[in-house]
C-alpha cells in the first residue's frame, strides 16, 4: 500500500473555510471578515446528525431481555419448585451442586444464623442467593441471560420460571407449592432486601 | 526494565518460549530465554548491517514483561513492576472477564441504543467512527484490585506489584462521547439510569446514572492508537472515567434507557460493599485515590546501599492526583514525591523519589490526595471504616518492607 504525503496540502481546511464566509454574510466589517476566513474556530454540532438509522420492533425485541425489579421485562410463562427440580439435577447440579450447596461453581442455597447480614465482619457467613440477594427478579434476569455456564440463553421461560422457584424455595424463601410467573416474582420478599444502601462516598477528607 | 535477578529460570525458560515465537529463534533445551537472546547479538552491532525493516514490530528478546493469568481463565494482570511512564501497552492491559474473550466481526457489529428515547437507533462501527470523537487518557481498575494488601491474613509476602494490584492499566482511549449518541437517539430528559449490555457469552449487564452520560463516558473503540484489544471489547466499549471496570461494559450491544436501576447480577450479589453496620453499598462506582511502589518492590533485590529511586503509580477515578508522599520509615516521616507530567484527572499518575538506602531495613508506604483532598487511608482506618471481611475497593496504602539483605517483601498485618 503507497500513500503519498503533500506538505502544505489543504484539504483538511475547507470545512473552516467555509463555515466562516457563512458567517462572514452577516458581518458588518469587511476587514474583519477577511481575518476570519483564514482561522475558524471549530464547533462542534448542536443537532442530531442523522447517523445510523431507526431500530425495527423486532430488533428490539430480540434483545430487549432484562427483567427489573418492578416485573418490566419478565415474560410470559410460569414455573414451580417441583418443575425446576428435575431441570436443575440436569442442567445446573453439576456445577452448583445437587442441592445448591456449591461444587466447582458458587454456592447458591443456604441462610445464615438469624438471617445475619454481618458479612463486611464475619467471613464465614455464606453468601447465598437466599442471604445476600436483593431482588427475585435478579434471578431470573441472571439465569436466562448467563446460565447454565457452558450454554448460555438456552433455557425457555418455562424452565427459568421453574428454576427460579426451586431455588428461592430450596433458600426457603418460598413455600414449595408457590407459582412463580410475571405477576408473583416481583412480589417475592428476598430477605437480605432492605440492606443495601446507596454510595455515601463522595471524595473529601471523610474515610467511608 | 530487564530484572534478571528477579526471574526464576523456570519462568524465563517459559516466558521465552512464548514471547519468542515467531520473532527469534526459541531457546534450545536446557537454555534460558536470554541465553537465547545473547547467542544472537553479534560480537560488535557496529561492524554488521542489523536486519531490516519489519511490518509489525516486536520487543527486544531480552524483554518479556506478560500478564499474569496464573491459570485463571477470567483475569490476567499487568506487569505493573515492569512499565515505565503511566501508559500500558495494550497488549499487557489486564482482563477481566466473566466468560471469555467473545470473537465479533467488526462488519456485523452494531449498538442499539432504545428505551426512554424518542428514537430507537442502531449504530454500526462505521458510524459510530463517523460521530465526532475525542481521545482521552485514562486509567481503568477492576474493583476487586489489592484484594492481597486487605486485612489481617496479609502477612509479609512475596507478592509482585501485578500481584497486589496488576488489575488497573491506562490506555488513551479514543471513542464518541455518550452523549452524542443520546442526542442522536433524542434521549428522553426523564430518564435516570441506563442499562449497558455485552455480547459475550455472559451478556453482562450493570446500570448506570445516566449523569455519568452527560459527563464523560464514552464509546470507545480506539486503544493507545490502534483498535480495542478482543480483551478490552472490541470492536466497541462503554468507558466511564473513574468507575470500577465492571461497570465499563465491553463488546456493548445495546444501551436501554431507563428512569430506575434494573438490579442486575453484577450490582447486586456481586461489586457490592459489604459495611460493619450491617448494610451494603451498592453502585460504588467512582475509585477512590490510591497508590503503589512499583520500584522497589518484590521481586527486586537491592544490591547494596546508596541511591535508589522508589518509583511508582498513583491515581484517582474522582479528579486529578494533587499529592504523593513516600515513607521509609514505616510512616513515621514522609516526603512528598515528584509527579511527572502529564498529572491527568482519573489517570495513572508517575511519582518518583530518590532514595538513599543505608543497608539496614526499612518499610517503604507511598500515600495519595487527590484534588477533592481525599487522602488514601492506612490499612487500620480502611478496615475500621468497611471491616476486616467487605468485599471490593482495597485503596489502602502498600508497605513494602526492605530486608538488610535488600529483599522485599508486601508488609502485611497492622500497617
Ligand atoms: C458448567 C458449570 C455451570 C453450570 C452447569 C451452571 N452454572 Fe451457574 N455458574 C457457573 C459459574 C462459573 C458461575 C459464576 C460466573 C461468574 O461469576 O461470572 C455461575 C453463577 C451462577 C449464579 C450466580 C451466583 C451468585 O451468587 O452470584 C446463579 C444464580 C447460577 N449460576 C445459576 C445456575 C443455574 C440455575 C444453572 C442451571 C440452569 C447453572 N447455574 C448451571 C457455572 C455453572
Amino acid at each position: 500500500m503507497t500513500q503519498m504525503f503533500y506538505p502544505g496540502g489543504h484539504g483538511g481546511f475547507h470545512g473552516g473555510h467555509g463555515s466562516s464566509r457563512t458567517t462572514c454574510r452577516a458581518a458588518l466589517a469587511a476587514a474583519a471578515c477577511l481575518l476570519a476566513a483564514h482561522v475558524a474556530t471549530a464547533q462542534a454540532p448542536t443537532a442530531p446528525l442523522g447517523l445510523g438509522r431507526a431500530a425495527t420492533a423486532d430488533e428490539i425485541r430480540a434483545l430487549d431481555i432484562d427483567a427489573a425489579p418492578d416485573g418490566r421485562g419478565l415474560p410470559l410463562g410460569r414455573g414451580t419448585a417441583a418443575e425446576g427440580s428435575p431441570i436443575y439435577a440436569a442442567k445446573c447440579a453439576s456445577c452448583h451442586g445437587v442441592k445448591g450447596e456449591g461444587g466447582t461453581a458458587e454456592r447458591l442455597v443456604g441462610r445464615n444464623d438469624g438471617d445475619s447480614f454481618a458479612f463486611a465482619t464475619n467471613a464465614r457467613l455464606v453468601r447465598t442467593i437466599g442471604s445476600y440477594w436483593p431482588y427475585a427478579t435478579t434471578l431470573y434476569d441472571y439465569t436466562a441471560r448467563s446460565m447454565p455456564f457452558s450454554q448460555p440463553g438456552t433455557l425457555t421461560p418455562d424452565e427459568t420460571y421453574g428454576l427460579v422457584a426451586y431455588l428461592l424455595f430450596l433458600n426457603g424463601v418460598i413455600p414449595e407449592g408457590a407459582v412463580m410467573n410475571q405477576a408473583s416474582l416481583p412480589k417475592v420478599a428476598m430477605p437480605a432486601r432492605d440492606h443495601f444502601v446507596p454510595d455515601n462516598r463522595q471524595g473529601g477528607p471523610t474515610v467511608r | 526494565m530487564s530484572k534478571p535477578f528477579s526471574v526464576s529460570r523456570r519462568q524465563a525458560l517459559i516466558a521465552g518460549a512464548a514471547g519468542l515465537a515467531g520473532a527469534a529463534a526459541a531457546p534450545l533445551a536446557g537454555q534460558t530465554a536470554d541465553q537465547a537472546a545473547r547467542a544472537r547479538v553479534p560480537a560488535d552491532p557496529t561492524k554488521i548491517q542489523g536486519p531490516g525493516a519489519t511490518d509489525v514490530g516486536a520487543r527486544s528478546p531480552f524483554e518479556r514483561p506478560a500478564r499474569l493469568s496464573g491459570g485463571r481463565r477470567t483475569s490476567s494482570q499487568t506487569p505493573l513492576q515492569d512499565l515505565s511512564g503511566i501508559i500500558t501497552p495494550a497488549d499487557l492491559h489486564f482482563e477481566r472477564h466473566h466468560a471469555g474473550v467473545p470473537a465479533i466481526d467488526p462488519e456485523r457489529y452494531s449498538l442499539l441504543i432504545h428505551g426512554m428515547v424518542e428514537r430507537p437507533m442502531v449504530f454500526t462501527l462505521a458510524e459510530l467512527k463517523r460521530f465526532p470523537g475525542r481521545s482521552i487518557i485514562r486509567f481503568l481498575e477492576c474493583s476487586g484490585n489489592g484484594g492481597r494488601a486487605y486485612g489481617r491474613d496479609a502477612q509479609d509476602a512475596e507478592v509482585s506489584p501485578q500481584q497486589i494490584d496488576g488489575l488497573t492499566s491506562t490506555s488513551e482511549w479514543t471513542g464518541v462521547p455518550l452523549s452524542t449518541l443520546l442526542r442522536e437517539a433524542g434521549a428522553s430528559p426523564k430518564a435516570t439510569w441506563f442499562l449497558a449490555e455485552a455480547m459475550d457469552a455472559a451478556v453482562m449487564t450493570r446500570s448506570i446514572p445516566i449523569a455519568k452520560a452527560y459527563d464523560d463516558a464514552m464509546i470507545v473503540y480506539g486503544q493507545n492508537g490502534e483498535a480495542l484489544r478482543p480483551e478490552q471489547g472490541y470492536p466497541a466499549r462503554l468507558f466511564l472515567p473513574g468507575f470500577e471496570g465492571s461497570s465499563n461494559v465491553k463488546w456493548i450491544r445495546r444501551i436501554e434507557l431507563a428512569d430506575r436501576p434494573f438490579m442486575t447480577r453484577e450490582e447486586t450479589s456481586k461489586y457490592t460493599d459489604p459495611l460493619p453496620d450491617g448494610t451494603a453499598r451498592m453502585f460504588s462506582f467512582v475509585l477512590d485515590a490510591k497508590s503503589i511502589i512499583t520500584e522497589p518492590a518484590w521481586p527486586d533485590r537491592l544490591t547494596g546501599p546508596g541511591w535508589w529511586e522508589i518509583r511508582g503509580l498513583a491515581w484517582s477515578g474522582r479528579g486529578r492526583i494533587t499529592r504523593v508522599e513516600v515513607s521509609a520509615d514505616g510512616g513515621r516521616t514522609w516526603m512528598v514525591a515528584t509527579l511527572d507530567d502529564p498529572v491527568l484527572p482519573k489517570c495513572h499518575t508517575r511519582f518518583r523519589m530518590p532514595w538513599r538506602w543505608n543497608g539496614l531495613a526499612a518499610t517503604l508506604m507511598s500515600r495519595a490526595t487527590d484534588e477533592t483532598g481525599y487522602v488514601q487511608p492506612t490499612t487500620q482506618a480502611l478496615i475500621a471504616a468497611r471491616g476486616p471481611s467487605t468485599s471490593y475497593h482495597y485503596n489502602n496504602i502498600r508497605a513494602w518492607r526492605v530486608a538488610a539483605d535488600g529483599t522485599v517483601r508486601l508488609a502485611g498485618g497492622t500497617i
